[in-house]
Protein backbone atom coordinates (compact mmCIF):
# COMPACT_ATOMS: atom_id res chain seq x y z
CA UNK A 1 0.00 0.00 0.00
CA UNK A 2 1.07 3.36 -0.69
CA UNK A 3 2.61 5.62 2.02
CA UNK A 4 -0.06 8.20 1.37
CA UNK A 5 -2.55 5.20 1.85
CA UNK A 6 -0.94 4.17 5.02
CA UNK A 7 -0.42 7.55 6.91
CA UNK A 8 -4.24 8.00 6.45
CA UNK A 9 -4.92 4.21 7.72
CA UNK A 10 -2.85 5.64 10.69
CA UNK A 11 -5.04 8.87 11.33
CA UNK A 12 -8.20 6.88 10.79
CA UNK A 13 -6.39 4.32 13.93
CA UNK A 14 -5.51 7.29 16.14
CA UNK A 15 -8.88 9.73 15.57
CA UNK A 16 -11.17 6.41 16.12
CA UNK A 17 -8.97 5.73 19.64
CA UNK A 18 -9.76 8.58 20.75
CA UNK A 19 -13.41 8.29 19.66
CA UNK A 20 -13.14 5.15 21.31
CA UNK A 21 -11.81 6.66 24.53
CA UNK A 22 -14.84 9.43 25.43
CA UNK A 23 -17.20 6.34 23.83
CA UNK A 24 -16.04 3.78 26.14
CA UNK A 25 -16.18 6.21 28.92
CA UNK A 26 -19.59 7.38 28.33
CA UNK A 27 -20.34 3.60 27.82
CA UNK A 28 -18.87 1.96 30.98
CA UNK A 29 -20.42 5.37 33.10
CA UNK A 30 -23.86 3.67 31.86
CA UNK A 31 -23.35 0.72 32.11
CA UNK A 32 -22.20 1.18 36.02
CA UNK A 33 -25.48 3.41 36.57
CA UNK A 34 -27.49 0.83 34.97
CA UNK A 35 -26.43 -1.68 37.06
CA UNK A 36 -26.87 -0.55 40.19
CA UNK A 37 -30.88 -1.60 39.96
CA UNK A 38 -29.97 -4.75 38.42
CA UNK A 39 -29.96 -5.13 34.75
CA UNK A 40 -32.85 -6.42 32.89
CA UNK A 41 -33.58 -6.26 28.90
CA UNK A 42 -36.47 -4.53 29.84
CA UNK A 43 -34.23 -1.43 30.87
CA UNK A 44 -32.56 -1.25 28.35
CA UNK A 45 -34.97 -1.53 25.76
CA UNK A 46 -36.71 1.34 27.89
CA UNK A 47 -33.52 3.44 28.15
CA UNK A 48 -32.65 3.78 24.54
CA UNK A 49 -35.76 2.50 22.18
CA UNK A 50 -36.80 5.70 20.71
CA UNK A 51 -34.25 8.08 21.42
CA UNK A 52 -32.40 9.66 19.03
CA UNK A 53 -29.29 10.60 21.18
CA UNK A 54 -28.23 7.45 22.21
CA UNK A 55 -28.98 5.73 18.37
CA UNK A 56 -26.26 8.46 16.91
CA UNK A 57 -23.95 7.86 20.38
CA UNK A 58 -24.16 4.35 19.29
CA UNK A 59 -23.56 4.13 15.77
CA UNK A 60 -20.68 6.71 16.37
CA UNK A 61 -19.34 4.11 18.99
CA UNK A 62 -19.62 1.25 16.43
CA UNK A 63 -18.31 2.99 13.40
CA UNK A 64 -14.85 4.07 15.55
CA UNK A 65 -15.09 0.63 16.64
CA UNK A 66 -14.87 -1.09 12.72
CA UNK A 67 -12.20 1.43 11.54
CA UNK A 68 -9.59 1.34 14.56
CA UNK A 69 -10.14 -3.12 15.41
CA UNK A 70 -9.43 -4.19 12.05
CA UNK A 71 -6.27 -1.87 11.36
CA UNK A 72 -4.57 -3.45 14.58
CA UNK A 73 -5.72 -6.92 13.53
CA UNK A 74 -4.39 -6.01 10.09
CA UNK A 75 -0.59 -5.38 11.02
CA UNK A 76 -1.18 -8.52 13.30
CA UNK A 77 -2.09 -10.74 10.63
CA UNK A 78 0.84 -9.72 8.56
CA UNK A 79 3.49 -10.04 10.84
CA UNK A 80 2.29 -13.43 12.86
CA UNK A 81 -0.05 -15.49 9.87
CA UNK A 82 0.85 -16.28 6.24
CA UNK A 83 -1.59 -13.95 4.76
CA UNK A 84 0.88 -11.50 3.92
CA UNK A 85 -0.12 -7.79 3.44
CA UNK A 86 -2.99 -8.49 0.77
CA UNK A 87 -4.84 -10.84 2.72
CA UNK A 88 -4.18 -9.19 5.60
CA UNK A 89 -5.67 -6.62 4.34
CA UNK A 90 -8.66 -8.45 2.55
CA UNK A 91 -9.70 -10.68 5.77
CA UNK A 92 -9.48 -7.36 7.77
CA UNK A 93 -12.01 -5.45 5.31
CA UNK A 94 -14.21 -7.88 5.91
CA UNK A 95 -14.22 -7.73 9.62
CA UNK A 96 -14.82 -4.56 9.73
CA UNK A 97 -17.34 -4.62 7.45
CA UNK A 98 -18.99 -7.28 9.79
CA UNK A 99 -18.42 -5.19 12.58
CA UNK A 100 -20.09 -1.99 11.40
CA UNK A 101 -22.78 -4.33 10.08
CA UNK A 102 -23.74 -6.31 13.25
CA UNK A 103 -22.89 -3.04 15.49
CA UNK A 104 -25.48 -1.00 13.58
CA UNK A 105 -28.01 -3.69 13.71
CA UNK A 106 -27.88 -3.84 16.96
CA UNK A 107 -28.24 0.27 17.65
CA UNK A 108 -30.94 0.47 14.83
CA UNK A 109 -32.75 -2.85 16.86
CA UNK A 110 -31.91 -0.73 20.49
CA UNK A 111 -33.58 1.94 18.65
CA UNK A 112 -36.62 0.18 16.78
CA UNK A 113 -37.79 -1.40 20.67
CA UNK A 114 -38.98 -4.85 20.56
CA UNK A 115 -42.43 -4.11 18.20
CA UNK B 1 36.10 -28.29 39.42
CA UNK B 2 36.29 -25.09 37.09
CA UNK B 3 38.59 -23.20 37.61
CA UNK B 4 37.81 -19.53 39.69
CA UNK B 5 40.22 -17.52 37.06
CA UNK B 6 38.89 -18.55 33.83
CA UNK B 7 35.60 -18.17 32.48
CA UNK B 8 33.83 -20.53 29.75
CA UNK B 9 33.31 -18.35 27.25
CA UNK B 10 30.39 -19.98 24.28
CA UNK B 11 30.76 -18.40 20.72
CA UNK B 12 28.93 -19.29 17.89
CA UNK B 13 31.42 -20.59 14.86
CA UNK B 14 29.73 -20.98 11.17
CA UNK B 15 27.37 -19.01 9.32
CA UNK B 16 23.41 -19.33 9.25
CA UNK B 17 24.24 -23.10 10.42
CA UNK B 18 26.56 -23.89 12.84
CA UNK B 19 27.22 -24.53 16.72
CA UNK B 20 28.23 -22.90 19.88
CA UNK B 21 32.11 -23.76 21.03
CA UNK B 22 33.06 -23.64 24.54
CA UNK B 23 37.03 -21.46 25.43
CA UNK B 24 38.15 -21.41 28.77
CA UNK B 25 39.41 -17.81 28.63
CA UNK B 26 41.67 -16.41 31.89
CA UNK B 27 39.42 -13.83 33.83
CA UNK B 28 40.85 -10.27 34.34
CA UNK B 29 39.77 -7.12 36.27
CA UNK B 30 37.64 -4.90 33.84
CA UNK B 31 37.52 -7.03 30.79
CA UNK B 32 35.13 -6.61 28.15
CA UNK B 33 33.67 -9.00 26.75
CA UNK B 34 35.43 -7.82 23.28
CA UNK B 35 39.08 -8.78 25.34
CA UNK B 36 37.95 -12.22 25.54
CA UNK B 37 36.67 -12.88 21.85
CA UNK B 38 40.38 -10.84 20.88
CA UNK B 39 41.77 -13.67 23.64
CA UNK B 40 40.32 -16.28 22.27
CA UNK B 41 41.17 -15.28 18.36
CA UNK B 42 44.88 -14.46 19.62
CA UNK B 43 45.29 -17.76 21.57
CA UNK B 44 42.82 -20.58 20.55
CA UNK B 45 41.44 -19.95 17.13
CA UNK B 46 43.22 -17.53 14.46
CA UNK B 47 40.19 -17.96 12.22
CA UNK B 48 37.90 -16.63 14.33
CA UNK B 49 35.71 -13.88 12.10
CA UNK B 50 34.73 -10.75 14.02
CA UNK B 51 34.67 -7.08 13.62
CA UNK B 52 35.81 -4.32 15.81
CA UNK B 53 37.79 -1.15 15.22
CA UNK B 54 38.15 1.91 18.29
CA UNK B 55 37.39 -0.14 21.32
CA UNK B 56 36.10 2.61 22.82
CA UNK B 57 32.25 3.07 21.80
CA UNK B 58 32.60 5.06 18.77
CA UNK B 59 32.76 2.95 16.02
CA UNK B 60 29.59 0.80 16.29
CA UNK B 61 31.57 -2.04 14.94
CA UNK B 62 31.73 -4.28 18.09
CA UNK B 63 27.97 -5.31 18.62
CA UNK B 64 26.97 -8.92 19.11
CA UNK B 65 24.38 -10.89 21.16
CA UNK B 66 26.21 -11.58 24.54
CA UNK B 67 23.89 -14.05 26.64
CA UNK B 68 20.63 -13.00 24.31
CA UNK B 69 21.28 -9.59 24.36
CA UNK B 70 22.37 -7.45 21.77
CA UNK B 71 25.06 -5.09 23.15
CA UNK B 72 28.48 -3.29 22.36
CA UNK B 73 30.87 -5.30 23.15
CA UNK B 74 34.05 -2.74 23.89
CA UNK B 75 32.28 -1.41 26.51
CA UNK B 76 30.50 -4.24 28.14
CA UNK B 77 32.37 -5.23 31.17
CA UNK B 78 32.22 -9.30 31.60
CA UNK B 79 31.44 -8.79 35.16
CA UNK B 80 28.49 -6.95 34.27
CA UNK B 81 26.90 -9.96 32.74
CA UNK B 82 28.34 -13.02 33.54
CA UNK B 83 25.83 -15.87 33.55
CA UNK B 84 26.60 -18.95 35.69
CA UNK B 85 30.60 -17.98 35.32
CA UNK B 86 30.53 -18.23 31.35
CA UNK B 87 28.98 -15.72 28.71
CA UNK B 88 27.67 -17.02 25.23
CA UNK B 89 28.72 -14.37 22.20
CA UNK B 90 26.81 -15.02 19.11
CA UNK B 91 26.09 -12.82 15.71
CA UNK B 92 23.53 -9.93 16.21
CA UNK B 93 19.95 -10.93 15.10
CA UNK B 94 18.03 -9.75 11.92
CA UNK B 95 20.93 -9.40 9.75
CA UNK B 96 22.52 -12.41 7.36
CA UNK B 97 25.90 -13.99 9.54
CA UNK B 98 28.86 -14.17 7.01
CA UNK B 99 30.61 -16.34 9.66
CA UNK B 100 31.27 -16.74 12.95
CA UNK B 101 30.36 -13.09 14.70
CA UNK B 102 30.61 -11.18 11.82
CA UNK B 103 27.04 -10.25 9.97
CA UNK B 104 26.52 -8.43 6.46
CA UNK B 105 25.76 -4.95 7.72
CA UNK B 106 24.59 -3.94 4.21
CA UNK B 107 20.97 -4.26 4.43
CA UNK B 108 21.06 -2.17 7.62
CA UNK B 109 22.91 0.57 5.87
CA UNK B 110 20.60 0.57 2.87
CA UNK B 111 17.81 1.20 4.95
CA UNK B 112 19.81 4.69 6.02
CA UNK B 113 20.16 5.31 2.87
CA UNK B 114 16.33 4.41 1.71
CA UNK B 115 15.00 6.30 4.66
CA UNK B 116 16.87 9.11 3.46
CA UNK B 117 19.24 9.51 6.13
CA UNK B 118 21.62 11.55 4.12
CA UNK B 119 22.19 15.71 4.34
CA UNK B 120 20.55 17.56 1.15
CA UNK B 121 21.47 21.29 0.62
CA UNK B 122 19.08 23.09 -0.21
CA UNK B 123 20.09 23.94 -4.45
CA UNK B 124 21.21 27.45 -3.67
CA UNK B 125 23.85 27.62 -1.28
CA UNK B 126 23.15 30.29 1.27
CA UNK B 127 24.54 33.77 1.30
CA UNK B 128 25.85 32.97 4.94
CA UNK B 129 26.27 30.57 7.84
CA UNK B 130 22.70 28.60 9.18
CA UNK B 131 21.80 30.09 12.69
CA UNK B 132 20.40 27.18 14.67
CA UNK B 133 19.80 28.57 18.20
CA UNK B 134 20.30 25.46 20.87
CA UNK B 135 17.51 25.37 22.45
CA UNK B 136 15.23 25.84 19.49
CA UNK B 137 12.02 22.79 19.72
CA UNK B 138 14.28 21.38 16.39
CA UNK B 139 17.63 21.49 17.76
CA UNK B 140 16.65 19.52 20.46
CA UNK B 141 14.83 17.20 19.14
CA UNK B 142 17.93 16.55 16.43
CA UNK B 143 20.36 16.44 19.53
CA UNK B 144 18.43 14.11 21.31
CA UNK B 145 18.87 11.74 18.72
CA UNK B 146 22.09 12.71 16.65
CA UNK B 147 24.70 10.45 18.95
CA UNK B 148 23.62 7.19 17.08
CA UNK B 149 26.78 5.28 15.91
CA UNK B 150 25.32 3.11 13.92
CA UNK B 151 26.24 -0.54 15.78
CA UNK B 152 22.76 -1.72 14.96
CA UNK B 153 22.45 -3.34 18.15
CA UNK B 154 18.78 -1.18 17.87
CA UNK B 155 18.11 -3.19 14.49
CA UNK B 156 18.71 -6.10 16.08
CA UNK B 157 16.25 -6.06 19.10
CA UNK B 158 13.59 -4.65 17.05
CA UNK B 159 10.70 -8.00 16.66
CA UNK B 160 9.33 -6.11 14.00
CA UNK B 161 12.62 -6.10 12.21
CA UNK B 162 12.60 -9.83 12.82
CA UNK B 163 8.76 -10.21 11.67
CA UNK B 164 9.48 -7.49 8.82
CA UNK B 165 13.13 -7.54 7.29
CA UNK B 166 11.35 -4.67 5.21
CA UNK B 167 11.23 -2.79 7.67
CA UNK B 168 13.56 0.19 7.37
CA UNK B 169 14.39 -0.41 11.51
CA UNK B 170 15.06 2.25 14.70
CA UNK B 171 18.46 3.33 14.17
CA UNK B 172 17.30 4.41 10.03
CA UNK B 173 14.49 5.91 11.15
CA UNK B 174 15.93 7.98 14.45
CA UNK B 175 18.29 9.54 11.34
CA UNK B 176 15.90 10.13 9.55
CA UNK B 177 14.13 12.15 12.36
CA UNK B 178 17.29 14.56 13.53
CA UNK B 179 17.44 15.54 9.77
CA UNK B 180 13.67 16.22 9.72
CA UNK B 181 14.47 18.45 12.47
CA UNK B 182 18.17 19.86 10.71
CA UNK B 183 16.59 23.34 9.58
CA UNK B 184 19.06 23.53 6.63
CA UNK B 185 18.51 20.42 5.06
CA UNK B 186 16.04 20.41 1.83
CA UNK B 187 15.26 17.23 1.40
CA UNK B 188 12.54 16.46 4.34
CA UNK B 189 9.16 16.18 2.08
CA UNK B 190 11.21 13.27 0.24
CA UNK B 191 12.57 12.07 3.30
CA UNK B 192 8.84 11.72 5.07
CA UNK B 193 7.62 9.97 2.22
CA UNK B 194 10.47 7.81 2.49
CA UNK B 195 9.61 7.00 6.24
CA UNK B 196 6.23 6.32 5.67
CA UNK B 197 4.41 3.31 5.50
CA UNK B 198 4.37 -0.13 5.85
CA UNK B 199 8.12 -0.80 5.95
CA UNK B 200 8.70 2.24 7.58
CA UNK B 201 7.25 4.40 10.88
CA UNK B 202 3.96 3.08 10.74
CA UNK B 203 5.34 -0.28 10.99
CA UNK B 204 6.74 0.36 14.85
CA UNK B 205 4.78 -1.17 17.52
CA UNK B 206 6.18 0.96 20.10
CA UNK B 207 7.40 -2.01 22.08
CA UNK B 208 11.11 -0.18 22.56
CA UNK B 209 13.58 -3.25 22.23
CA UNK B 210 15.80 -0.28 20.76
CA UNK B 211 15.35 2.27 23.73
CA UNK B 212 15.98 -0.61 26.25
CA UNK B 213 19.14 -1.74 24.58
CA UNK B 214 21.05 1.37 22.83
CA UNK B 215 24.18 1.54 24.17
CA UNK B 216 24.29 5.40 23.70
CA UNK B 217 20.70 5.57 25.32
CA UNK B 218 18.79 6.89 23.11
CA UNK B 219 15.06 6.58 22.54
CA UNK B 220 14.55 5.51 19.06
CA UNK B 221 10.95 5.12 19.42
CA UNK B 222 10.39 8.99 19.98
CA UNK B 223 12.31 10.05 17.43
CA UNK B 224 9.91 7.42 15.52
CA UNK B 225 6.89 8.59 16.98
CA UNK B 226 7.82 12.26 15.72
CA UNK B 227 8.14 11.03 12.39
CA UNK B 228 4.08 9.54 12.51
CA UNK B 229 3.47 13.05 13.34
CA UNK B 230 5.52 14.72 10.73
CA UNK B 231 4.05 12.43 8.42
CA UNK B 232 0.71 13.12 9.16
CA UNK B 233 0.89 16.47 9.43
CA UNK B 234 2.57 16.24 5.57
CA UNK B 235 -0.55 14.15 4.80
CA UNK B 236 -3.17 16.10 6.40
CA UNK B 237 -1.29 19.35 4.08
CA UNK B 238 -1.61 17.15 1.33
CA UNK B 239 1.85 17.60 0.65
CA UNK B 240 3.44 13.95 1.15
Amino acid sequence: MSARAETWLWIAQRASAGVLALAVVVHLGTVIAAVRGGLTAAEITARLSGHTGWLVFYLVFVAAAAVHAPLGIRAVLAEWTPLGRRGSAIASAILAAALLALGARAALALYLGPH
Amino acid sequence: MPDPRTISVSVWRGAAAGRFVSYDVPLNANQTVLDTVTWIQRHREPGLAYRFACRVGMCGSCAMTVNGTPRWTCRTHVNRVLRDGGLQVAPLRNLPVIRDLAVDMTAFFDKMARARGAFRPAADPPADFAVVAPASRERRAADAGIECIGCAVCHAACDVVAWNPDYLGPAALNRAWTLVNDVRDAGTAERLAAVAGDAGCHACHVQQGCVQHCPKHLNPTASIAGLKRAVARAAIKGEL
